[in-house]
């Protein structure tokens, strides 16, 4: 009898399993995981309670399953008791109560394919209606049949040979899939563009580097735009009530060498505020003037209502690769606090509009300069989380400096354009940490520290628990008001990967991907 | 074909078995025409991204190993340069023949320090190695035992005056990654030895005599690390100058078997 009920349930969504209203009312399904960060505004908080503080410790490996490819990044997908994951250029559906697979899709690489400055990997699916959205290594936005993993159709978003590539999990929004591309490495020309949902047909661009004529131009000279870098590479917010989506920008070409490239270099290391309908700007913030460090603001942004100065406002908010937590308004961009959040030695703040004041002797060297943080950042792409309950966003935090140089490096197609480096220090002089920080200020409540910098991203959950993965391979729980760590598990291998949480059966399950592995936990 | 005459050439011209493909001694060989200090350059503009500026390693490995990952020769050097290793590397396809000849050069010249001429006398070094009792923790040529660093290849990795200032000052040069630690269970007892593992949550150590203790760190009372400590007793005054520069000369000699 049950099964009937679930075969004629299923049958009744087929025609649009997943409409868009149903990732706008995410908080009414709290068992299912919608979209890359479960909710629309980025908060990676899951509002199950039934894994809480006093029975973490009980939890179990309910199964495991294991990817064709290593170095998993996935942050999987999780509709109505079916998981939808993806590697390089594939994507499996899988039984969430045995973990078997129910269809498998690839696409091959080209011979030729390079990943410039990245490796071999993909962070996640979009879903909308009946189709799971995949982006390609090699560059293509392809739109899989939810029930076979059958291609419904493809769209070539940019060209590899130039360096371009993707591998971020798409967002869907009402009717559109929005990407952001990787390349900033180099010497690619960024952009962020919107495919329509049903045909694949572009609907429009937006380029993070702007062309002659248009404004944010006069930020570069000559033609420095042309490889002005700007890659999009983590996937954005978006605010459906003002239709505005929210995403990061990464790092200009070349990376370290800034003498070629004067200017601040709009609109690089910036959040853009876009238009979902136009993909027209409508404002922009830039964390980074002129960056020399690599210090992409590829963030998943945090969109959140909080009070400041005694007014409820609507805000974003993000810890920057840069060590600054920043919180702006995100009706127009307007910067509201700021502050570090880990070691830093390259400014000595923040001025009343959020520029950072920059320390002498913070640029690269020819023979290298010491510098707080390293390249990687003081966090990197890795996700944050907001607790609703807590009013605290959770960072993974990497404390860890280097010696960046520079070089002249010609731009040659498809080649590194990088210009220069860092020699990292040795590992026993860097570590790592989770901590929790005030939504509106920044400031730190508590924080739990890690043998090295981490490379996973967090996942809170109303049952007042904070989840996170380490790079020796524990995956681990902390109270969410305090930081104890309440639980942990060693995977066995390193994990880079965002967790989820979600039902089977009505039961609570936490995901999280190691190395080549999925892990599910249940109680 | 070019690359076995290069082969030859270099073991003719070096029978006292020096490894052939020694950057110092191809720099030597006139046909080769190798050029490490160019290939440095070329290295610093297209690999230090990820290597590091000296190649000591960042977002790629660290390349002052004597054994590559990847590449167990020159030759397999040349093609992974040229090649790349998917899916991290990107190959060097822009570079010249020369050009990733020299890259290669520069990167082999990073493991194997040159062979140096070394005052003393290597067999006498050898005895005062044994009467020194120097096995009782390192392991040589698959003898001995393994509390500090293995020593086949020592040579390869450390020149005289380098061995010369561990043996009189042995805290000086302490081994990346090599950590004594002291931990302090809840019941008092104290557990010292070379930490083999560390994550978040545990710490795994061997003791002196070779006994593992694997520990939750939430169960101790106290975790020290004993930064810049070394087991390893000062031989500056143990020995006599001639010991002390013949156990250097024997030392210097360990390049293993390559």
């Amino acid at each position: 009898m049950r099964w009937l009920i679930l075969v004629l349930l299923s049958a009744s969504l087929a025609s649009a399993q997943v409409p868009f209203s149903r990732i706008v009312d995410a908080d009414k399904e709290p068992g299912n995981w919608l979209t890359y960060s479960r909710t629309l505004d980025g908060h990676r908080f899951s509002t199950l309670t039934e894994i809480n503080p006093q029975n973490v410790a009980n939890l179990r490996v309910k199964w495991a399953y294991q990817f064709p490819d290593p170095h998993t990044e996935v942050s999987p997908i999780v509709i109505d008791g079916i998981l939808y994951v993806t590697g390089p250029n594939s994507a499996a559906a899988i039984d969430g109560r045995s973990g078997r697979s129910l269809w498998q899709w690839s696409r091959p690489l080209p011979h030729d394919f390079v990943s410039i400055g990245f490796g071999h990997t993909n962070r996640g699916a979009a879903v909308l209606d009946d189709r799971l959205f995949v982006a390609t290594l090699d560059g293509y936005l392809v739109a899989l049949d939810l029930k076979s993993g059958a291609e419904r159709w493809s769209a070539r978003v940019l060209d590899y040979k130039l360096g371009y590539s993707m591998t971020m999990a798409p967002l869907a929004i009402d009717g559109k899939i929005v990407v952001g591309v990787s390349g900033g490495e180099a010497g690619i020309r960024g952009f962020v563009d919107a495919y329509d949902a049903r045909t694949g047909r572009q609907a429009w661009r937006f380029y993070t580097i702007p062309g002659p004529g248009e404004p944010g131009h006069e930020t570069w000279s000559g033609d420095d735009w042309k490889t002005g870098g700007g890659a999009t590479w983590v996937t954005g917010a978006y605010d459906p009530e003002l239709k505005l989506v929210y995403w990061g920008v990464g790092n200009p070409g070349p990376d370290w060498n800034g003498d070629v490239r004067p200017g601040d270099n709009l609109y690089t290391c910036s959040f853009v505020a876009l238009d979902a309908d136009t993909g027209k700007l409508r404002w922009h913030f830039q964390f980074t003037p002129h960056d020399t460090h690599d210090w992409d603001a590829t963030h998943v942004p945090i969109l959140f209502d909080g009070v400041i100065a005694g007014q409820k406002r609507k805000l974003i908010s993000i810890a920057n690769r840069n060590a600054f937590y920043y919180v702006l308004d995100r009706t127009n961009g307007q910067f509201i606090a700021g502050r570090p959040y880990a070691k830093q030695t390259w400014a000595q703040g923040l001025d009343a509009r959020g520029r950072p004041i920059v320390a002498p002797d913070s640029q690269p060297t020819d023979k290298g300069a010491l510098i707080w943080p390293n390249a990687n950042g003081a966090t990197v792409w890795l996700s944050p989380s907001y607790s609703p309950q807590t009013d605290l966003v959770y960072v993974p935090v990497r404390e860890i400096g280097a010696t960046y140089f520079k070089r002249n490096t010609p731009y040659r197609a498809g080649v590194l354009f990088a210009g220069g480096g860092e020699n990292e220090l040795p590992p026993d002089d860097s570590w790592g940490a989770i901590r929790a920080l005030n939504a509106e200020t920044g400031e730190m409540k508590w924080e739990f520290k890690l043998f090295s910098p981490p490379w996973a991203g967090v996942l809170s959950t109303a049952g007042g628990l904070v989840f996170s993965g380490s790079d020796e391979g524990n995956f681990y729980a902390l109270d969410a008001e305090t930081g104890k760590p309440l639980w942990d598990f060693q995977t066995g291998g390193a994990i880079s990967a965002n967790p989820i949480s979600f039902t089977i059966d009505g039961h609570q399950c936490i995901a999280i991907a190691a190395d080549r592995v999925l892990y599910v936990f249940s109680l | 074909m070019r690359h076995a005459t290069l082969a030859l050439s270099a073991v003719l011209l070096c029978p006292g078995g020096l490894p052939w493909y020694s950057a110092t001694i191809l720099a030597q060989t006139p046909a080769a025409k190798l050029d490490p200090i160019a290939g440095k350059k070329l290295f610093q503009e297209n690999c230090s991204t990820c290597h590091g500026l000296d190649g000591g390693g960042g977002r790629g490995p660290n390349l002052h190993t004597p054994h590559l990952k990847h590449a167990a020769d020159e030759r397999s050097l040349r093609a992974l340069i040229e090649n790349g290793i998917s899916p991290e590397m990107p190959a060097a396809w822009f570079l010249t023949d020369d050009e990733i000849a020299n890259v290669a050069s520069y990167v082999l010249s990073l493991g194997r320090i040159p062979q140096e001429k070394v005052p003393g006398d290597p067999a006498q070094g050898a005895a005062v190695y044994a009467q020194s009792q120097c096995a009782m923790c390192h392991t040589l040529a698959g003898q001995g035992t393994s509390i500090g660093p293995d020593l086949t290849e020592v040579g390869a990795r450390r020149g005289a005056a380098q061995l010369r200032q561990t043996l009189q000052h042995p805290e000086s040069t302490i081994p990346e990654n090599f950590l004594l630690v002291e931990a302090v269970t809840a019941s008092g007892d104290s557990i010292q030895g070379v930490r083999m593992n560390e994550d978040s949550f545990s710490i795994q150590i061997r003791d002196f005599s070779g006994r593992f203790f694997g520990l939750r760190k939430a169960d101790l009372k106290e975790l020290k690390k004993l930064r810049g400590a070394t087991p390893m007793p000062s031989y500056e005054n143990a020995l006599s100058p001639t010991e002390l520069v013949d156990l250097v000369a024997y030392l210097a000699a360990q390049r293993g078997q390559l």
